[in-house]
């Protein structure tokens, strides 16, 4: 009988602790979704008496790609700078794996990744010692380092060329070589900074499909690109900003849903012949250099116009990001 | 993190130091060749030719004389121009901080790393100096290696005030203020080819604010073989000026590289 006792004990205890974890769980699952990776409340940052970024407040869902677009000048990398901690915000909750980015800074660190819009690889160093030398500055083990840089090469294809110097890099492949230098750390949170300016079509689809590949092994991404193509293509959610401030929030079809009928022609030529009053009410025009587009849920209306003006170049297609954009930021350009 | 808190030293730093200790492995060689040929042909040159009219200074060989002040000067000098030119070259056209500055690392490690290291290049062209003249036969004693802490020491506290300006700087030019304005009073004043003593009375004063009159006097004692006066006086106008320059820099670096 001496044994039994015990053993009950040790029975009530699982059993206890268990009851208490299967509570747990279902409080926290039933009260909250899972932690967002970042959140941001009112968020805003003024050089003086300029406002760059005012009242901004998103969350970044984990496991999700997240697009922050806006035109140049929008307040993009402002925000980049102060969820990195790279320039104190002036205002606003900002938490990053939810620790306040400013006490949490270090931790933060260790489990992101940055790709900044510009290259600063180290130019005194090869292709390999590029990431281990980024990966010291994590104070990596060299254990870990020389078990990971190599699948790292391979994954942004650069193996070849480990031993060669920067310089010798084209464009493309410097810019596979910052995001392998972003992962060396292995981070839950990978930052890109407009990762496919200036890269030709090649180099931009292999960033893609890498991203791709980061999202499906399970990273968080956070994205700026003035790609609309691009922010349709990875991101999950976005937010649209101008002038510091949010325009627009949603999920890339959600957001044409909203902000735009569901096909426009475009139309180039003598567009000022084309009696504007005469169409429909519910057709949206606007006018942009000597093109014409016409906006609408009507693609059969579209369409049929499109064949009268036999005389104009007429390009028929879906709406896309592009339009939402563009009517959230307006086509004047900007510096 | 206030942006006045005074630096704090982390593990990081070294990593900093580190990278640039790799990327001068690679050109040992020539930068080996400058810090043994320059002071060689130098000490050859004046300390020999020049030696021979002026006999001796302070009951010193002029040739023993010069060479130490050569070590001390060398490592103000080599400090400076790291701190300036080197570092600049990091942080505009290279942009090695703002990649540094995306991981764990902070701007107090660069600060630090560079400091040491500014330091760890005084070191290793002090020492050539030395090792030059003492096979010149300038050194009589062993005990003249005790003066390596003190190179390096120099040139950390040296480096500082260098920082200072590249925190200001918005191009290479910059830097010739202070070589004109401050590095060069100090190289003709603070004792390194005469003794300070010939000096004018208010002028002995005045020199004894500039750091590099302290270096000489802990240096020259020690790599002659004499016994050094003031040590504690010297060693703590010293490292007092390293330590204002450093806080000061760090400031400047956080508003630099933070915004």
């Amino acid at each position: 009988m001496a044994h039994w006792i015990p053993l009950q004990i040790f029975h009530f205890g699982v059993t206890a602790s268990f009851l208490i974890e299967s509570l747990l769980t279902t409080c926290v699952t039933d009260q909250t979704r899972p932690l967002p990776v970042v959140h941001c409340r009112d968020i805003r940052k003024a050089f003086g008496n300029m406002v760059a970024v005012a009242d901004l407040s998103f969350d970044i869902q984990p496991r999700s790609c997240f697009g922050l677009l806006g035109p140049n000048g929008a307040g993009k990398t402002t925000t980049l700078r102060m969820l990195l901690g790279q320039s104190p915000r002036s205002g606003g909750v900002l938490e990053v794996f939810g620790q306040d980015i400013d006490e949490g800074r270090k931790t933060i660190r260790q489990r992101t990744g940055i790709v900044p819009q510009a290259d600063n690889l180290d130019p005194d160093f090869t292709v390999r010692e590029n990431l281990s030398m980024y990966g010291s500055y994590f104070r990596l083990d060299s254990k870990v380092m020389s078990e990971r840089i190599p699948g790292l090469l391979d994954m942004v294809e650069l193996a070849p060329r480990a031993d060669d110097r920067i310089e010798t890099l084209s464009g493309g492949m410097k810019r596979r070589l910052t995001l392998a230098r972003a992962l060396i750390n292995d981070p839950q949170l990978l930052v890109l900074d407009e990762p496919t300016t200036g890269l030709d079509p090649q180099a931009r689809h292999m960033i893609w499909s890498l991203i791709h590949q980061m999202k499906r092994a399970g990273k968080t991404i956070l994205l700026t690109t003035h790609y609309m193509e691009e922010a349709e293509r990875l991101c999950d959610e976005l937010i649209v900003i101008d002038d510091g401030s949010l325009l627009a929030k949603g999920s890339p079809a959600e957001l044409i849903e909203k902000y735009c009928e569901s096909d426009v022609l475009e139309i180039r030529g003598e567009v000022e012949e084309i009696p504007i009053d005469a169409l429909p009410q519910a057709w949206r025009t606007e006018k942009a250099g000597d093109s014409l587009y016409l906006y609408a849920n009507d693609a059969q209306g579209l369409v049929q116009l499109s064949q009268r003006l036999t005389d104009m170049v007429c390009l028929h297609r879906r709406t896309g990001l592009e339009d939402v954009f563009l009517r959230l930021t307006g086509r004047a350009l900007r510096g | 993190m206030s942006t006045l808190a005074p630096p704090r030293f982390r593990l990081e730093s070294l990593a900093v130091w580190r990278r640039n200790a790799l990327v001068w492995r690679r050109l040992m060689t020539a930068s080996l060749l400058l810090h043994f040929g320059e002071p060689f042909l130098y000490l050859l040159g004046i300390g020999y030719g020049l030696g021979r009219f002026v006999g001796e200074l302070d009951g010193i060989p002029y040739f023993t004389f010069l060479a130490s002040g050569f070590i001390a000067w060398s490592a103000m000098n080599v400090a400076s121009m790291e701190s300036m030119w080197s570092v600049y070259t990091r942080m505009v056209p290279q942009q090695t901080y703002e990649a540094i500055l995306a991981t764990p690392a902070q701007v107090d490690d660069i600060v630090i790393g560079e400091l040491l290291w500014c330091g760890s290049k005084s070191l290793v062209s002090g020492t050539a100096i030395l090792a030059v003249a003492a096979v010149l036969g300038a050194v009589n004693d062993w005990t003249a290696l005790l003066a390596i802490p003190v190179i390096f020491l120099t040139g950390v506290c040296f480096a500082a005030p260098g920082l200072i300006i590249t925190a200001y700087a918005r191009a290479y030019e910059y830097f010739n203020f202070y070589m004109t304005l401050v590095m060069t009073p100090m190289f003709i004043l603070c004792g390194v080819f005469y003794p300070i003593s010939s000096l004018p009375g208010p002028v002995q004063t005045a020199v004894q604010f500039l750091p590099l009159t302290h270096a000489v006097e802990i240096i020259r004692p020690i790599v002659v073989g004499q016994p050094i006066t003031d040590l504690g006086f010297h060693l703590a106008a010293l490292i007092g000026f390293g330590l204002v320059t450093t806080w000061i820099a760090t400031v400047l670096f956080r508003r630099r590289l933070i915004q």
